[in-house]
């Protein structure tokens, strides 16, 4: 293999000489102990190399590999239920080999080549198969079928197709097209860099539900689709994440822990095997796959992190599959870009970030789609992208922020101002935004219920509402305000505290399927539009907000799930019943 | 023999630049000698073929061009480890400050330690009975979190991690334990009062501590917390004991590094600290936590001041952001004399969830502090509101809250420095507090609870 010769290492870049012939964004081994590092500039016979490993007692004079091979990623059985480092290493294998702290330096393969997976066979010898065809697939988990694809670019006939266990080294099937013969075997390898192709992008339409009212009511994502969620620590961004990586009907969650805390993915690592898919009951690991990286791993391989997980996300997508990818936190990615690029001397751009942070940011998002799958069954595939952003001081001018909002079409702002009043989710509802809910308006009136965006819509103005009497209020009281108004800031009060609010922790409240939401938004507009008419026919204000109902109302979130929610669908006829009571009573 | 090398070419702010070397590592220990100085050190930044950036830890006043020698020692900067450290006082490179001997070395460990593998984690939960409502009630502390006070110059944080340091227990439990304390650029007077703090409870034979005080070289503080973790880290996973760190103050620790970057010639970040900042510092914080099979951990209180007393400062924020949580003390409330001033709103324990409830804390601990929080942020709401508009214009629930707000920083967060209250006994006091509000006000609260505990007079 060729070699180089550093002549430079200052922290995570090391620079050499001697490189001829080497390709960006090649893999290379560095130094005696071959820590692994990417090309990402060349000039002359000089490679600028970014080290994905503590370069700590590298220096000038030693030795670099040129593998020739882009950096890449294994995709086969194997990937669900795994952690991996930024750069697909199981951290699993590295915890058996080396204990309880990282190493350097060490190589093991990412995906198990010992274990036999059973391989079925949806194929036969002779016959015709285009790229992205399914040759057969292994029950990777009960609730994964993994399919083993034809790699992309190879169309022909089936020569040799295999059946039973087997490891995923072995060729499973053999393809000839015109003169050659290709060898298929259970795993691909694709460069983190390089898209996964497809047949066709579509548009995003079927909400990914993820049992968080505010998210799924108000501000919905698309199966699909893009999102952010900035703002500054302690607001609730990785609680957000952890939540939909946990209950959102995705049947694939690949969590990208990037540049965060190693006890937040250590807490993931001990729930996820307890907790239980809602919709198929089995344990959510098993269609979880990590990439942690956390804050204190080497700041290189975070850039890397992304893309890693990008390029698992899209392989299962292209099985058909509907992906979420979750990102905690692309700004640390950028703060890697950030030190590289510094480090390199390149001239920089806002806050110290490199020219080339926005296409990044929009390349990544990008990747992210509902699409038609390669194949000729024209599959359907859908990856959805969550990206967490952490801009200094919560300040959203910030150049991270402001890059991804340029791309994305879910905005999740989290407030400070909320966190500390611990209203969690702490997502504004007057500043969000989702440019789904239009495309997403048909699914929710015609699978849930056909007034669905109508009342969303009520509650919606309402929230409004309340924001402009409140600052009404603030300047002259609340007494001043006309009882109607006042209907407005108690009802408005009780979306925010009775619907918007929830617990993350408490068992009940976690989640809430997207019909339990409607029938408990219901409820609270219909008790609201109850309460005007009742106003008009002379009733006091008070004796309408005294209703023990109300308190009922409140503690609709904490009713367990069940069929239709019977008990959800009473409160709405008992609304009825003691507004008549009070009509009555007045005579 | 390690080559010596005159060719010192540059000096400039706490680095230096020698030229002509062979064989130089990345990272690597140098010693850098003067006629007449004291022998100092320094480690390797940046290396090319013809020269080398070397950081000096002592810094570099009285070093000349012309006759300071360097030598590469390979390897980098360690620590000498053993059982005799504890009750040890050491310098900020870690040499005896108590007139004692130098620690027979069986093991030498890197000061930059290795990150901890994240399958290896566990997560911490186990509840640390701090005797402090403000911090048990509402941001527990728990073993192996790291939980940072945002303080202020001339706020008690010192007296606060003192008191956490004498009267931290974990329920039902008697295990070994030991204080890691490192200064970082604080003076004499504030290093002292921890010291005999210490050892007025019979706390300093179970101690080590590392200082750095104001008038010791900055760039040393780079070493200090490392060299401070590296001895936690030693004590908690060999020898199995639970390590309480105390590090204080980073905010001169983050000076000093952008003294480093600025004699570097870096683009500086926000308020010219680097943009590795936040990488730096995680490199130190993530090194508390529990490990799987280790019986021992090491809980971490960094302390920092907020320049301005604000809190998106990149060294505030940039914690913040890596710590998992913090206690945010309040000028507001010291001024009003209220010991401790802890601002209960922007603190926050991202690992209480976990470590309170039932058999931990008790069954109602969740619910009671998220109420109380509630309880108290309307409060405080509705004293803003009277500021502008006059006590007249509030409703009579305002009138509720904002009273609340009164006897909640009276009763629940004053208390007494030398005063350890039970958990039950704080979330009690909570309870009195809460009675004060209509009972269907009390959303965040489970029935069963208020049926339970709504009622009931002590
Ligand atoms: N939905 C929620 N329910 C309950 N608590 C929450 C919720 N979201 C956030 N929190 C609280 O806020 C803390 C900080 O949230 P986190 O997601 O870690 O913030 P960030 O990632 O923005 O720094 C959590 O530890 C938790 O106590
Ligand atoms: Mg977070």
């Amino acid at each position: 293999m060729k070699k180089g010769k550093i002549i430079r290492t200052a922290g995570p870049l090391v620079v050499a000489s001697d490189c001829l012939g080497a390709k960006m964004y090649d893999m290379v081994k560095i130094g005696d102990i071959g820590l692994i590092g990417e090309i990402i500039e060349l000039k002359e016979d000089r490679a600028f190399i970014q080290v994905y490993e503590d370069t700590t007692g590298i220096g000038p004079g030693e030795p670099v590999e040129l593998t020739g091979k882009p950096l890449s990623v294994e995709l086969g059985p194997g990937l669900i239920s795994s952690v991996f480092d930024g750069i697909q290493r199981p951290l699993d294998v590295i915890k058996e080999k080396e204990g309880n702290f990282i190493t350097r330096g060490i190589e093991v393969p990412p995906l198990n080549r010992e274990k036999k997976w059973d391989f079925k066979p949806f194929v036969k010898k002779g016959q015709k198969v285009e790229e992205g065809d399914f040759l057969g697939e292994i029950e990777e988990t009960p609730l994964i079928k993994h399919k083993i694809m034809v790699p992309s670019g190879k169309n022909g006939t089936v020569i040799k197709i295999k059946k039973g266990k087997m490891l995923i080294e072995e060729v499973a099937a053999v393809i000839k097209s015109e003169e050659k013969e290709h060898e298929v075997r259970l795993f691909q390898v694709w460069s983190i860099r390089k898209n996964r192709l497809v047949k066709k992008r579509e548009m995003p339409e079927i909400p990914l539900v993820t049992g968080q009212r505010v998210l799924d009511t108000l501000f919905p994502l698309a199966k699909g689709g893009t999102a952010c969620v900035p703002g500054p620590f302690g607001s609730g961004k990785t609680v957000v994440q952890h939540q939909l990586a946990k209950w959102s009907d995705a049947q694939i969650i690949v969590f990208v822990a990037c540049g965060e805390r190693g006890n937040e993915v250590a807490d993931l690592l001990l729930s996820f095997p307890e907790l239980k898919d809602p919709s198929t009951g089995r344990p959510l690991m098993e269609r979880t796959i990590m990439i942690a990286n956390t804050s204190n791993m080497p700041v290189a391989a975070r850039e890397a992190s992304i893309y890693t997980g990008m390029t698992i996300a899209e392989y299962f997508r292209d099985m058909g599959y509907s992906v979420a990818l979750m990102a905690d936190s692309t700004s640390r990615w950028a703060e890697a870009l950030r030190e590289i690029s510094g480090r390199m001397e390149e001239m920089p751009g806002e806050e110290g970030y490199p020219a080339y942070l926005a296409s990044r940011i929009a390349e990544f998002y990008e990747r992210a789609g509902k699409v038609i799958c390669l194949g000729s069954d024209k599959r359907e595939g859908a990856l959805s992208v969550i990206g967490a952003v952490s801009p200094p001081g919560g300040d959203l001018s910030d150049p991270v922020v402001q890059s991804t909002l340029k791309v994305v079409k879910v905005f999740w702002a989290l407030d400070d101002k909320l966190a500390n009043m611990r209203h969690f989710p702490a997502i504004n509802w007057l500043n969000s935004y989702s440019l789904y809910a239009e495309s997403i308006k048909d699914y929710w009136d015609k699978e849930i219920a056909e007034d669905f965006s109508e009342i969303r819509q009520e509650a919606m103005k309402l929230l409004e509402k309340e924001s402009e009497l409140q600052e009404i209020a603030r300047l002259v009281g609340v007494e001043s305000l006309s009882d109607q108004d006042r209907l407005v800031l108690e009802s408005s009060k009780s979306i925010r505290e009775d619907f918007l609010h929830q617990n993350a922790f408490h068992p009940q409240d976690t989640y809430t399927s997207l019909r339990k939401q409607y029938l408990m938004m219901r409820t609270i507009i219909h008790f609201h539009n109850s309460g005007l008419k009742a106003l008009k026919e002379g009733i006091n204000l008070e004796d309408i907000l005294k209703l023990e109902i109300r308190e009922k109302i409140s503690k609709m979130k904490f009713l367990e799930e069940k069929g239709d929610d019977p008990d959800v669908l009473e409160l709405f006829i008992e609304i009825n019943n003691v507004f008549k009571e009070l009509l009555e009573k007045k005579g | 023999m390690h080559k010596e090398y005159l060719t010192v070419t540059n000096i400039v702010g706490p680095l230096v630049i020698v030229e002509k070397i062979v064989d130089v590592k990345y990272g690597e220990l140098v010693e850098i000698s003067s006629p007449g100085g004291q022998l100092r050190r320094g480690t390797v930044l940046d290396v090319s073929t013809e020269r080398a950036v070397v950081q000096v830890f002592e810094g570099t006043t009285g070093l000349d061009i012309d006759k300071s020698s360097i030598r590469f020692l390979g390897g980098s900067q360690t620590l000498a480890v053993s059982k005799e450290i504890v009750g040890r006082i050491f310098d900020g490179s870690g040499n005896p400050k108590d007139g004692g001997p130098k620690i027979i070395a069986k093991k030498r460990r890197d000061i930059n330690g290795r990150p901890i593998n994240p399958q290896a984690r566990d997560y911490p939960s186990e509840f640390i009975q701090t005797g402090i409502s403000s911090i048990d009630g509402m941001n527990s502390l728990v073993r192996g979190q790291k939980l940072p006070i945002f303080s202020g110059s001339g706020l008690p944080h010192a007296r606060i991690a003192a008191q956490i340091a004498r009267q931290s227990k974990v329920l039902g439990k008697k295990e070994k334990f030991a204080v890691v304390f490192g200064a970082m650029g604080i003076t004499f007077e504030e290093a002292y009062f921890f010291i005999e703090d210490f050892r007025d409870t019979g706390a300093l034979e179970r101690s080590v501590i590392f200082l750095n005080l104001a008038n010791e070289p900055p760039i040393e503080r780079i070493a200090t917390p490392r060299l401070a973790l590296t001895c936690a880290e030693f004590l908690a996973f060999d020898l199995d004991m639970h390590v309480l760190v105390v590090l204080v103050d980073y905010t001169f620790y983050a000076e000093a590094l952008r003294e480093i970057s600025a004699a570097r010639k870096e683009i500086p970040g926000r308020r010219g600290y680097p943009g590795y900042l936040y990488t730096d510092l995680a490199s130190m914080y993530e090194r508390a936590g529990r490990i799987k099979e280790k019986p021992g951990s090491i809980t971490y209180i960094p302390i920092l001041t907020m320049p301005e007393d604000d809190k998106t400062h990149p060294i505030a924020d940039l914690t913040g952001y890596i710590t998992e949580g913090q206690i945010m003390l309040s000028r507001e409330l010291h001024r009003k004399g209220i010991y401790p001033p802890i601002d209960v709103l922007p603190s926050l324990s991202r690992l209480k969830d976990k470590g309170i409830g039932e058999g931990k804390t008790r069954e109602d601990h969740a619910d009671v502090l998220n109420q109380l929080f509630a309880c108290y942020a309307s409060g405080k709401e509705a004293r803003e509101l009277a500021l502008i508009l006059g006590e007249a214009a509030l409703s009579d629930m305002d009138k509720i809250y904002m009273e609340f707000a009164e006897k909640y920083e009276d009763e629940f967060v004053c208390q007494g420095e030398h005063e350890s209250r039970s958990i039950s006994d704080t979330l009690d006091i909570g309870w009195d507090l809460l009675r004060m509000v209509p009972k269907g006000e009390l959303k965040r609260i489970r029935p069963e609870f208020l049926d339970k505990y709504y009622f009931i007079e002590k």
